[in-house]
C-alpha cells in the first residue's frame, strides 16, 4: 500500500526562486535563508519519497478570474514551469503520477470533497520554488509531483478546518492505492507576510513561531484558527497558511518535528520551514 | 465541533474585514468590481501580449473594457487606487514585472515611504503587527 511518510512545510517566495535561479544564494541576504534548508536537503537525498503531493496556490498564472478552484488536483503527466512576467524560471519540468492523482481524485470526491479535476497547468512559484528548496538545482526533479492548488486569493478560501479535514482525506485516499509507494505532503505558502497597501510589509515573528509550535504539540486549535486572526496577525497574504493543514491532516493525530527554520525576511515575507513525520 | 457550530455569518465574517487598518481584503465584491482590471493586468503574462503593451500603454488599455478612471491608475503605477477599484496584487504582479521594477519596491510604493525606509524596516524584521491589528479596539 502507499503511505504518506512526511509532510513539509515551507514559505515559497518567488525572490528565493530568483535568488537561487541568479546564483546569489550565498549573498549575505540569501545565505541565511536557505542554510535552514541545508538539513531538509540531506535528509530528503536519504529518504527518496517517490512522490509528493505538494499543496500551493496558483498566483494568477494558470487561473485568470475566470475560474476559481477552491481545491484543484492536479492529474496530469506533465506540469510546465509557467511564464509569470518575466519568462518561465530555469528549473526542469515537473512530472506528474496521474494514476495516484486521478485515485486521490476519485477517493476524495467519494469522500465528499469536490475537487476540481486538471489536466492541464503550467506551474508557478508557489510549486517550483519549494522543489529548488529541497532539491537544488538538478537536471530532473528526483520525485514526481501531484499539484494540489488552493484558492487563497478571493475570499473567501477554505476554513482551516476544511483543510485538515481534507488532508484527512488525502490520507485516506494515499492509503487506498494498490502498489508500494513513499509518498510526502508538502504545505507551502506564508508564513506573515503582507503585500498591499498602507499595511505592506506586517511580519509577526511570535504568531508565527506560535503557528510553528502548534504543528506539533497544538494541532486541535491550529485548525480553528479564523480567517480574520490570520488576517489581523499575518497580513493579507499569511492566509496562505491554511494551506500547511491540508498536510498537517494528512500526517494523522500526533507528529514528531525533524527540522524547524524560521528567518526574517525574503523580500517582503517571513519564511517559515518545517519536516515532520507521522507518529504511529 | 458541530457543522452548525462552525458555522461563519457571512455578514459578520465580511464586516471584520473592514476594521484591518491600511488593508483592503479580495472579497467577491471586490473581484466583481475589479474584473476587468485583472483580467487585463492577466494578459501581460505572454510575451506577445507585453510586447505589445510596451510598444503603445494606451492603445492597449483601450482594447479592453476599462474606464477612464481605470485607465489613468494603470498608467500612474498608483497601486493602492488599482486596489481600491478590485485590483488584486497577484493580478498587479504582471504589470510590475512586465515593467522590470522590483516587487519590493513596487510593494513600498503603497506604504507612503520611502523605498530605502521600507527595506530598512524589512531589515528590522518588518512591520510590527502592534497597533495595526484593529480599527476599532485601537490594537
Ligand atoms: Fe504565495
Amino acid at each position: 500500500m502507499a503511505r504518506i511518510t512526511a509532510g513539509v512545510g515551507t514559505s515559497h517566495v518567488p525572490a528565493i526562486g530568483a535568488a537561487i535561479d541568479l546564483g546569489k544564494t550565498q549573498e549575505p541576504y540569501w545565505q541565511p535563508v536557505l542554510a535552514g534548508y541545508d538539513w531538509s536537503r540531506n535528509w530528503i537525498r536519504d529518504e527518496k519519497p517517490d512522490v509528493v503531493i505538494l499543496v500551493f496556490n496558483d498566483h494568477a498564472t494558470a487561473f485568470d478570474m475566470k475560474i476559481i478552484p477552491t481545491f484543484a488536483i492536479g492529474c496530469a503527466e506533465s506540469f510546465k514551469p509557467a511564464d509569470e512576467g518575466w519568462g518561465p524560471r530555469p528549473v526542469p519540468t515537473v512530472q506528474g503520477h496521474p494514476d495516484l492523482a486521478w485515485h486521490i481524485a476519485q477517493s476524495c470526491i467519494l469522500d465528499e470533497f469536490d475537487m476540481t479535476i486538471i489536466n492541464e497547468m503550467d506551474v508557478d512559484h508557489g510549486l517550483t520554488v519549494p522543489l529548488s528548496l529541497l532539491f537544488g538545482q538538478p537536471d530532473a526533479w528526483p520525485v514526481k509531483v501531484i499539484p494540489l492548488a488552493v484558492n487563497v486569493v478571493t475570499y473567501p478560501p477554505p476554513s482551516g478546518n476544511r483543510c485538515w479535514m481534507l488532508g484527512e482525506a488525502i490520507r485516506r485516499a494515499v492509503e487506498s492505492f494498490p502498489g508500494d509507494l513513499k509518498v510526502q505532503i508538502w504545505g507551502t505558502g506564508g508564513m506573515s507576510h503582507q503585500l498591499q497597501g498602507p499595511r505592506a510589509g506586517l511580519i509577526n515573528a511570535a504568531w508565527d513561531n506560535r503557528f510553528l509550535d502548534m504543528m506539533s504539540q497544538d494541532s486541535q486549535r491550529l485548525r480553528a484558527i479564523p480567517h480574520i486572526e490570520y488576517l489581523r496577525e499575518t497580513g493579507t497574504e499569511g492566509i496562505e497558511m491554511v494551506m500547511w493543514l491540508i498536510m498537517r491532516g494528512a500526517l494523522g493525530p500526533d507528529v514528531r518535528q525533524l527540522h524547524r527554520h524560521y528567518h526574517v525576511p525574503a523580500s517582503n515575507t517571513a519564511v517559515g520551514h518545517l519536516v515532520l513525520e507521522p507518529v504511529r | 465541533m458541530t457543522a452548525d457550530e462552525s458555522r461563519e455569518d457571512i455578514h459578520a465574517y465580511l464586516a471584520a474585514f473592514d476594521d484591518i487598518p491600511g488593508t483592503t481584503v479580495f472579497t467577491v465584491a471586490r473581484a466583481r468590481q475589479g474584473y476587468w482590471i485583472n483580467q487585463f493586468a492577466m494578459s501581460l503574462i505572454k510575451p506577445e501580449n507585453r510586447a505589445r503593451w510596451k510598444a503603445d500603454e494606451a492603445a492597449y488599455l483601450d482594447e479592453w473594457p476599462l474606464t477612464a478612471d481605470h485607465k489613468a491608475a494603470i498608467q500612474a503605477r498608483d497601486y493602492n487606487r488599482l486596489i481600491n477599484m478590485g485590483g488584486n496584487i497577484y493580478f498587479l504582479a504582471k504589470i510590475i514585472s512586465t515593467d522590470g521594477q522590483n516587487f519590493l519596491h513596487a510593494v513600498s510604493t503603497m506604504t507612503g515611504m520611502s523605498v530605502e525606509t521600507y527595506q530598512t524596516m524589512m531589515l528590522a524584521g518588518g512591520r510590527s503587527p502592534d497597533g495595526v491589528r484593529s480599527i476599532k479596539e485601537g490594537t
